[in-house]
C-alpha cells in the first residue's frame, strides 16, 4: 500500500460574486515508502495550494471540490482543523516551510519554541527530559547545538535558521515530510548544507518519505526519485528524475530545462529560451489544452480539445501530440 | 587614443560596521575599477559584502577608510548621484509603495531630474518603458503593486530604469526571488539595456551560472576581499581561488555529481 495517496484532488478558493480559481485541478499520484517525489512549476502554478490539500488544511477561502488524499489509507477529507491538527501534522505529515523566520516565534528561544510542539502533541512530558530530547536531536543534525537552542531565531543566520526549522518539523518522526521550497531564500553554498542535512536525516531513517517542492529543475535531479512538472493546477508531466531532466516530452518542461542557465563554454552562444506570456487565468474555465498560448508546438485543435493524461515512453505526458 | 573612464574607482576601500570587540569588517581594503559600459558581476555567498559594496555605490554609505571615486569625483550629493546611478533590488515588493498606483509610482520617479520633464513626455516614456519590458501599458492602468505577480513585479522594476536612463546600473541580487523562466526574461532585459542605452550593469548574484552569461568580467568576493577577478571565461573555467572553486562546485548541475547519497 502506498503510504500517502491523492486522488483526483481539486481544490478552488472563493472569491467576491461567487467566483472560483480553481488552483489544483484533478492532480493524482501516490508515494511509496521510502521516496522522494519532486514537484516543478513556475510561481502561481498551485504548487503551494497543493501542499495545504496535502496535509488536509482546508482553511477558507481554500475549499476542495472533489478528490481524496490518503494518509496510510486514511482519508484527510472532512475533518475538522482541530483533529487535522492533533492527529495528523508533525506526527504523520510535516511541512518544512519556505520562509524560516517567518515560521519561528521571534519573541522565543529555539528550544522553548521546539519544546512547545513536543508539548502540544505529548501531554505531560518531563521538561528535562524533553530538552534531552531536543539536544540530542540537534547533536544529530550537527549544529552548534547549545548555542543554536539557546539563541533567539534573529541572533541566527539565514542557514541555521532554516536547518533549526528542518530539526524541529521533524522532531516526531513524521512518515511523510513535505518541502516547500526550502532553499529559495539561500545562497548555493548555505543549499547545499541544508540538502547535505536532509539527505542525513533521510539516511539515519528519521523520516523516508519526502515531497520536495522547488523550482529549480537541475536541483531536484539531484534529490528527487521521481519528478511530476506542474502548470496550471495540473501535473503535465511524470517519470523518474533522469527521464524529466535528460528527455523531456511535454513542451511545457521542454521549455523550463532549455530557460536553465550554467557556467558552461556554449552556454554564451546557446541563449536561454525564454516563455513568453503569462499562465492562465484560472477562474475561467479552460476548454483545451492549459499551456496552448505559449506552447512552440500549439496546434488548432489544442485549444479545443481536452488533453488527458496518457503513457509516453514511460512517463505520464498531459499532451496529445508528446511522442 | 581615445582613453574609456572609470566609473568606479575603489583604493583601499575598508567599512567597519560597530564598535571595539563586536565590530565586524565588512569591506576589507579592497581596490579594483569598474570601466564605462562594462558589465561587472559581483558574485560572493551571504554574507560576504557584496551588498555593502552595492549601497557604497549608490552612496548610501561611506567607507570607513579609503578612497572611492564616481568618475573621478567623490560622491557628495546623492540626489545629483542618483540622476546618474540606479539600482534593482531583489525583492520589488518591498521597493514600491502599496497605496499608490504603478503608474504614478512610476511617473513620479522623474522627479530626480532638475527639470521635470512635461507631463507628455513623462507619459510616453513610461509607456515606452513599460512596452520595453513587454507589458502593454493598459495592462497595469489603475492597478496597485499587490495586484501583479512577483515576475510582473520584478519587470517594473526595469521598466523604471528604462524610464529614467541612467548611465549606471546597480542590479542586486534581481533574480534570486523569481523562477526559472522569469529570471531568462530579466536577463534578456539587462541585456538590451546595455545594447541600447549602453549603460554600465553592476550586477550582483550569488549564482556563478548567471554571471558567466551576462559579464564581461567577474568579482568573486569572500569575507570582505575580493579574492579573485577576471574575463567569465577565465573564472569559471581555470578558476585560481579556492573559494571560487568551491562557489563552482555548490551550484546543482543536472550533468554533475553533487551531493553523494
Amino acid at each position: 500500500m502506498p503510504i500517502f495517496e491523492v486522488k483526483d484532488l481539486r481544490l478552488h478558493y472563493l472569491l467576491r460574486y461567487g467566483d472560483k480559481v480553481h488552483a489544483v485541478d484533478g492532480v493524482s499520484f501516490s508515494i511509496e515508502q521510502g521516496e522522494v517525489l519532486g514537484i516543478a512549476g513556475e510561481s502561481g502554478c498551485g504548487k503551494s495550494t497543493l501542499v495545504n490539500g496535502c496535509m488536509g488544511l482546508f482553511i477558507p477561502p481554500l475549499c476542495p471540490t472533489s478528490g481524496d488524499v490518503l494518509v496510510e489509507g486514511e482519508s484527510l477529507m472532512n475533518r475538522t482543523p482541530k483533529d487535522i491538527r492533533e492527529n495528523v501534522l508533525a506526527r504523520k505529515v510535516s511541512i518544512i516551510p519556505q520562509g524560516a523566520f517567518n515560521s519561528l516565534n521571534p519573541t522565543r528561544k529555539i528550544k522553548n519554541f521546539a519544546a512547545d510542539l513536543i508539548n502540544s502533541h505529548e501531554k505531560g512530558g518531563d521538561k528535562k527530559a524533553i530538552y534531552k530530547r531536543l539536544h540530542d536531536r540537534f547533536e544529530l543534525l550537527g549544529m552548534e547545538t547549545d548555542r543554536v537552542l539557546n539563541s533567539y531565531p534573529i541572533q541566527l543566520t539565514a542557514g541555521e535558521r532554516q536547518r533549526s526549522v528542518i530539526g524541529i518539523s521533524t522532531l516526531l518522526n513524521p512518515k511523510l515530510v513535505i518541502a516547500d521550497e526550502p532553499t529559495s531564500a539561500l545562497d548555493v553554498t548555505t543549499q547545499k548544507a541544508v540538502i547535505k542535512m536532509i539527505f542525513d536525516l533521510l539516511e539515519r531513517k528519521i523520516f523516508s518519505t519526502m515531497i520536495f517542492i522547488t523550482h529549480e529543475l537541475p536541483l531536484l535531479r539531484h534529490v528527487a526519485n521521481r519528478i511530476g512538472v506542474m502548470y496550471a493546477g495540473q501535473i503535465v508531466e511524470m517519470g523518474t528524475a533522469e527521464q524529466i531532466v535528460f528527455d523531456p516530452r511535454h513542451p511545457y518542461t521542454k521549455a523550463l530545462m532549455s530557460s536553465m542557465l550554467s557556467a558552461e563554454p556554449d552556454q554564451k552562444q546557446r541563449k536561454p529560451v525564454t516563455i513568453d506570456g503569462a499562465p492562465p487565468n484560472l477562474v475561467k474555465t479552460i476548454a483545451g489544452c492549459r499551456f496552448a498560448d505559449r506552447c512552440k508546438e500549439t496546434r488548432e485543435e489544442c485549444k479545443i480539445c481536452k488533453q488527458e493524461i496518457r503513457i509516453v515512453g514511460e512517463r505520464l505526458v498531459r499532451c496529445q501530440y508528446a511522442a | 587614443m581615445q582613453h574609456k573612464t572609470n566609473i568606479f574607482a575603489a583604493a583601499g576601500i575598508t567599512r567597519i560596521f560597530g564598535h571595539g570587540k563586536k565590530s565586524v569588517k565588512a569591506i576589507d581594503a579592497v581596490s579594483f575599477t569598474i570601466e564605462d559600459e562594462e558589465i561587472v558581476s559581483i558574485v560572493g555567498g551571504s554574507g560576504c559584502g557584496k551588498s555593502v559594496l552595492a549601497k557604497m555605490m549608490l552612496g548610501l554609505i561611506k567607507p570607513t577608510a579609503g578612497e572611492f571615486l564616481y568618475s573621478g569625483r567623490e560622491i557628495k550629493n546623492l540626489r545629483e548621484h542618483w540622476r546618474e546611478v540606479q539600482p534593482v533590488f531583489q525583492d520589488p515588493f518591498s521597493c514600491f509603495n502599496q497605496f499608490f498606483t504603478i503608474r504614478s509610482q512610476l511617473e513620479s520617479s522623474f522627479c530626480i531630474f532638475k527639470q521635470k520633464p512635461s507631463r507628455r513626455e513623462v507619459k510616453e516614456r513610461v509607456d515606452g518603458a513599460l512596452l520595453a519590458v513587454n507589458i502593454k501599458p493598459n495592462e497595469i492602468e489603475g492597478k496597485y503593486p499587490f495586484e501583479l505577480s512577483g515576475g510582473q513585479m520584478q519587470r517594473m522594476l526595469l521598466a523604471r530604469i528604462f524610464a529614467l536612463r541612467p548611465k549606471v546600473l546597480i542590479a542586486d541580487e534581481p533574480t534570486s526571488m523569481v523562477d526559472a523562466c522569469v529570471r531568462a526574461n530579466i536577463l534578456e532585459y539587462l541585456m538590451k539595456l546595455k545594447q541600447e542605452l549602453k549603460m554600465t550593469i553592476i550586477f550582483i548574484t550569488h549564482d556563478i551560472g548567471l554571471a558567466y552569461y551576462v559579464s564581461d568580467r567577474i568579482f568573486i568576493m569572500h569575507k570582505g576581499q575580493i579574492v579573485e577577478q577576471g574575463s567569465p571565461d577565465t573564472v569559471a573555467f581555470r578558476p585560481q581561488s579556492g573559494h571560487t572553486l568551491q562557489l563552482l562546485e555548490d551550484i546543482p548541475d543536472i550533468h554533475k555529481e553533487w551531493i553523494k547519497r
